[in-house]
């Protein structure tokens, strides 16, 4: 495969980047979103290129004879070659998971895009301040993400992991003079860079102990069974099955090499996934603006945890205490922010913890895939959650931003029965709905069942616990949508400051996405992705049990939020009145927030802070304030040498130069 | 005499032939054209530069040696030029304005006649293989600056600094030439060469006082403490452009030259005490250049300070002896060129926009003329050695270099350097502070500077960002030192 796509993939957004940092300001701002605008599109149809000739052209190096797909390494340039072994590269690693991430990435960001040309101005059409800022970021985004999916090796993608959170960062903090927005873009920053830590110790120990970054040869472990992708570079993989063979041999605090550096691993991926207990920062990243949070917080980066884990998932499959913890993880925190979600008044926030459990949803959908059963139905449910869900949140939160940007508020308060005024914002949000709670035909329902099952293979535990938080989202969602659209006819809404639909650019990437949304469901797409590239047609396997009982939960569910929600009555009141203390726990998130208060200002502070800050003011700065006084005192003393006169400078020279001879002779003769 | 030997000064003589034209502009131009004169030797002068690549890309690598080896060239010899002449055609950039100001009128020509000429003088300090052409080169070099710095007729200082100048230049130059009395009485020869091996038999209290007046009498030029004490004087009272040229062709030339002399003619082992009376004098020079330039208010006292301690740094490449520190120590004074040539670019646009050159004075100068605060800034980062600017690099690559002799001295010496890397990034970011921290309105006002000014400062700012990242500069050094000649000596 030709290298000028891949290279042009991730050199445009980069570009653009830097066109629009440096000479934004220079341009107007309706240029220089036009340009940001066509460069994404550029690489929406690079990238489409791409997938679609791994997918489709059937080419030996894709796919081979016998129907498996490839890992295939479009280039690998070494970056930073450090010693012989340890070789940092940059390259462009194609394989069946990267290419549907290119597809997803692209699609939204370019969706987002569009729609930020509509979004991100007032209502007399006078764009905001920083708009060109704002595409700015928006490529920086764009290219790291894009770079982070198709790393080759660890490192890179560590480095564009860490590009990503800082792209987070400066979009959450973009309106930089709001309080909230720039502690919010704070918390992100620091909680996911913690959390990067735990990445970098489990990256370090990894590629220690398997003496190589690189994701082939990595997850080229022959287990039996296993064929195909992973086996690509077969002659390169000693290094890791020198790590399995010595891998119960050091052994720290009761696990092996391998379990400590995959639950550090995934430590990183808990962060940037939002995963309990480092969730907290997803809901304040709110305060960017909403394509954004459609852009990062909801499609692409915080499924970046999701991916990390499906990246190295044959090494996960060899430490079953690891896809353990990732269940339970992921089930704790599917359960927990579909009870927050319940609760929330303002409309970002309920689609902010409806992604965190959605993404929870995936993570345990990794956390039981298992050959064993239905060829790692999982992994591919897991796959497909993440595209089906990328487009539908994607949806909802652009919906929601059309929403705030007509009525000026986050809350559903300000809002309920805009659906005569906002037909098509309406229409696409409830596609969204539909296909997040999982009804037929939309695309929801069928990764969500494919999820399902897959935890029935692994134990009906897990099977009735995600049903349960399955029928929670339905509730959420609905009691949002509901409320949203329906619950009374505002009064002030009339007039010539009624709310209405929005520009073109707005309502095209709902109309897409929504398209897109119904029809997502229907793709084969365990044609495309499997764990090990062998072809699945789940559509053979399809448990029609398991679909009509998510089914059935789910109606059940949006039955029971439409008695509450659709017209205005007292039940919700009530039912708050009768279960004061869940209501409380669940509207405040169950004072996580508040604990992470706590444990940093009173224990971290207290305890280590202050000690630190002591040591650095009075034993640090006291010596280096000693050392600019002596250098002071020794800077006036030495003043007189240079006295302006020239016979004194002629004496010192000549002096100068009979002590280097005098001394010299004396010290070595 | 074989006249094709001529053929081996391809610098010299492309020098010489810019000097003529120069001089016959100077002389015969009608009186209409003359302020076309800086640009012309500009222009002619980067010609020069280019061909001198040129040649040097097309000719052989190896070691030419003419005159009855009296004279030599090779390769990292013609890199050195090279390097020094990119120094010249940003000086000669940067004066343009200056010489073609009311005052100037009737020394323009002198200026640029008399920067060639010493030019050409450091050429042949460069290359000489004997003494006697050494002393030749180096007074050419000398001289001729004296005028220079007194080319400001109508200031006070200026002529102290002349005088100032000329006589330490004598006084260092009777030094000098004493220990090279000693040499010949030693030796009987003046070659190099055969200094080099008459020598290798004993050392002796002769010869050691030989050496520390030799060294005294570079250290003069690289203003060395003690030898330094009328660098601050001529810097403050000469014109800004023949500072600027003072503080970086001047010592870079010589630079070098001191590390011809020390390499191939007290090179041999038993000779190298020099190598304890520099590292003495390395230290005394890195830390009282850094503490006299803390006091300093005036810019250009403050640059001279500052210069005599980055003469310091490039010493220690030579006190390395190894191809690494020749390699180092010629990539620092290509960057130290760069920088200081960009801090004096900024001092030179506003002394001849307002005539201030006081630190007071640049307070606030971020918010009138935020270009050349810039442009300052990135200069006092690259010679305080912040990276990612040039100026790290250079140092790294000098520390290395030192570091890779191998000897416990040389590491409590690097130690020592890097300790005054503190104090002199203290007084560098005092200039930074002032530019950019300070509260009170500035009393420069903003102005538009020349565009030759404008030219010089962007030459200089890319040639900070670009020098550090683009690793080739110094590879290739390294490359150039690494085949040659020199590369015998260090094996003792």
């Amino acid at each position: 495969m030709d290298v000028t796509i891949p290279i042009l993939i991730l050199a445009i957004p980069l570009f653009m980047f830097i066109l629009l940092g440096l000479l934004g300001m220079k341009m107007s701002h309706r240029l220089a979103g036009i340009l940001g605008t066509l460069g994404m599109g550029t690489v929406l149809v690079l990238s489409y290129t791409t997938a679609f000739t791994y997918f489709f052209s059937g080419a030996p190096e894709f796919i081979n004879a016998a129907g498996e797909r490839l890992q295939y390494v479009v280039f690998n340039q070494t970056w930073l070659a450090f010693t012989d072994k340890l070789v940092i590269r940059l390259g462009f690693l194609l394989d069946p998971i990267s290419a549907m991430m290119l597809v997803v990435i692209t699609t939204i960001s370019f969706m987002v895009h569009l729609y930020s040309m509509g979004y991100m101005r007032d209502h007399h059409g006078v764009f905001e301040h920083g708009f060109q800022r704002f595409y700015a970021f928006l490529s920086l985004f764009s290219f790291s993400m894009l770079g982070l999916v198709v790393a080759t090796n660890i490192f890179q993608m560590y480095i564009f992991w860490e590009l990503v959170g800082a792209s987070s960062y400066l979009l959450i903090g973009f309106y930089y003079t709001k309080p909230s927005a720039v502690s919010a873009s704070k918390k992100a920053f620091i909680v996911t860079r913690f959390a990067d830590l735990g990445f970098l110790i489990g990256i370090l120990v990894l590629s220690y102990y398997a003496g190589t970054f690189n994701f082939t040869d990595l997850t080229s472990v022959p287990v039996e069974g296993m064929a195909g992708v992973f086996q690509v570079n077969e002659g390169t993989a000693e290094g890791i099955r020198a790590l399995i063979a010595a891998h119960p041999a050091p052994v720290f605090m009761g696990g092996s090499v391998l379990t400590w550096a995959l639950v550090l691993i995934f430590m990183g991926g808990m962060g940037k996934s939002a995963m309990m207990p480092l969730h907290i920062w997803l809901p304040d990243a709110m305060e960017g603006p909403t394509p954004v949070s459609a852009l990062i917080h909801a499609a692409t980066m915080v499924v970046a945890g999701v991916y990390l884990v499906a990246r190295l998932f044959p090494l996960y499959l060899m430490e079953e205490a690891s896809l353990q913890i990732i269940t339970v993880v992921g089930a704790l925190t599917a359960f927990y922010a579909a009870m927050v979600a319940c609760v929330q008044i303002d409309i970002k926030r309920v689609l902010a913890f409806s992604t965190i459990s959605q993404i929870a949803f995936m993570m345990v959908s990794l956390g039981v895939a298992r050959p064993e059963f239905h060829h790692g139905l999982g992994y591919m449910a897991s796959m497909f959650h993440l595209f089906t869900h990328a487009m539908f949140k994607a949806l909802l939160f652009l919906g929601a931003g059309a929403l705030i940007h007509a009525i000026g508020s986050n809350d559903y308060t300000a809002m309920h029965g805009l659906r005569k005024y906002m037909p098509i914002t309406h229409w696409t949000f409830l596609i969204g709905c539909l296909a997040i709670a999982g009804i037929i035909p939309f695309s929801g329902f069928f990764s969500k069942d494919e999820i399902l099952s897959s935890c029935l293979g692994y134990s009906w535990v897990a099977y009735l616990w995600m049903s349960l938080v399955a029928g929670l989202t339905a509730f959420y969602m609905f009691r949002l949508y509901f409320l949203i659209f329906w619950w009374k006819e505002h009064k002030v809404h009339e007039g010539h400051h009624a709310p209405h639909d929005q520009p073109w650019t707005m309502s095209l990437p709902l109309i897409i996405l929504a398209a897109v949304s119904c029809v997502a469901g229907f793709i084969p797409f365990g044609n495309f992705v499997t764990w090990n590239g062998h072809a699945y047609d789940f559509m053979a396997h399809f448990d029609w049990s398991v679909a009509a009982v998510s089914l059935a939960v789910a109606i059940i569910a949006i039955a029971i939020a439409a008695k509450m929600y659709m017209r205005e009555n007292t039940l919700p009141a009530k039912l708050k009145n009768a279960l004061p203390a869940l209501w409380d726990w669940c509207y405040h998130r169950f004072y996580w927030d508040e604990l992470y208060m706590f444990i940093t200002h009173k224990i971290i502070f207290n305890g280590i802070c202050r000690p630190l800050a002591w040591f650095d003011r009075q034993i640090i700065d006291g010596t280096m304030d000693a050392f600019a006084t002596v250098t002071n005192k020794a800077s006036d003393a030495i003043k007189p040498l240079q006295s302006g006169q020239i016979q004194m400078y002629v004496w010192w020279y000549l002096i100068g130069a009979l002590l280097l001879g005098s001394i010299t002779v004396l010290c070595l003769i | 005499m074989d006249y094709s030997q001529f053929l081996a000064m391809k610098q010299e003589i492309a020098l010489l032939v810019v000097f003529l034209l120069v001089f016959l502009y100077d002389t015969f131009m009608p009186k209409q054209t003359q302020k076309g004169l800086p640009a012309f030797t500009a222009v002619l002068m980067l010609i020069a530069t280019a061909a001198g690549f040129c040649c040097h890309c097309l000719g052989s690598a190896c070691d030419v040696t003419a005159f009855a080896g009296m004279y030599q060239t090779s390769a990292i010899i013609a890199a050195i030029k090279g390097i020094l002449n990119i120094g010249v055609v940003i000086v000669l950039i940067q004066s343009i304005k200056w010489a073609n100001s009311e005052a100037m009128t009737m020394r323009r020509g002198e200026f640029y006649e008399l920067l060639l000429v010493t030019l050409f003088g450091m050429y042949l300090m460069i290359s000489a293989r004997h003494f006697l052409l050494f002393i030749i080169g180096l007074e050419s070099a000398s001289l001729p600056l004296a005028a220079m710095v007194a080319l400001d007729k109508n200031r006070y200082e200026s002529h102290e600094a002349a005088v100032k100048y000329i006589l330490t230049a004598v006084f260092s130059s009777a030094i000098f030439m004493l220990g090279l009395s000693f040499v010949y009485g030693l030796t009987g020869s003046l070659y190099f060469e055969t200094i080099y091996f008459t020598l290798s038999t004993k050392l002796s209290v002769m010869l050691v006082a030989a050496i520390a007046f030799v060294i005294a009498g570079i250290g003069f030029k690289l203003s060395l403490v003690p030898f330094h004490l009328w660098t601050a004087d001529v810097y403050q009272g000469a014109p800004t452009s023949v500072t600027s040229y003072l503080s970086v062709i001047s010592k870079g030339a010589t630079a070098f030259a001191f590390l011809v002399v020390m390499a191939q003619v007290f090179g041999s082992a038993y000779c190298r005490v020099w190598e304890w009376m520099l590292y003495v004098l390395i230290i005394i020079t890195i830390t009282v250049g850094n503490l006299f330039a803390i006091r300093q208010r005036n810019m250009k006292r403050f640059l001279a300070f500052s210069s005599i301690s980055q003469a310091g740094y490039i010493m220690l490449g030579v006190i390395a002896f190894n191809a690494m520190g020749v390699a180092a120590l010629m990539y620092y004074v290509l960057v130290y060129i760069f920088s200081n040539l960009a801090a004096f670019g900024v001092i030179g646009a506003i002394e001849n926009a307002t005539g201030k050159v006081s630190m007071d004075d640049y307070r606030g100068l971020s918010k009138t003329n935020p270009r050349l605060a810039f442009c300052m800034m990135l200069a006092m980062f690259s010679l305080a050695g912040i990276p990612p600017f040039a100026g790290f690099f250079s140092k790294f690559f000098i520390f290395t270099g030192a570091i890779n002799q191998g000897s416990v001295a040389i590491y409590v010496l690097v130690l020592i350097a890097l300790i005054n890397t503190i104090i002199s990034l203290y007084y560098y970011l005092l200039v930074v502070k002032a530019m950019y921290i300070a509260e009170e309105e500035c009393t420069i006002a903003r102005f538009k500077s020349a565009c030759s000014e404008r030219l010089g400062l962007i030459i200089t700012v890319a040639g900070i960002l670009l020098l550090g990242i683009v690793s080739c500069c110094y590879s290739s050094l390294l490359d150039l030192t690494s085949v040659s000649q020199m590369q015998m000596y260090f094996i003792h």
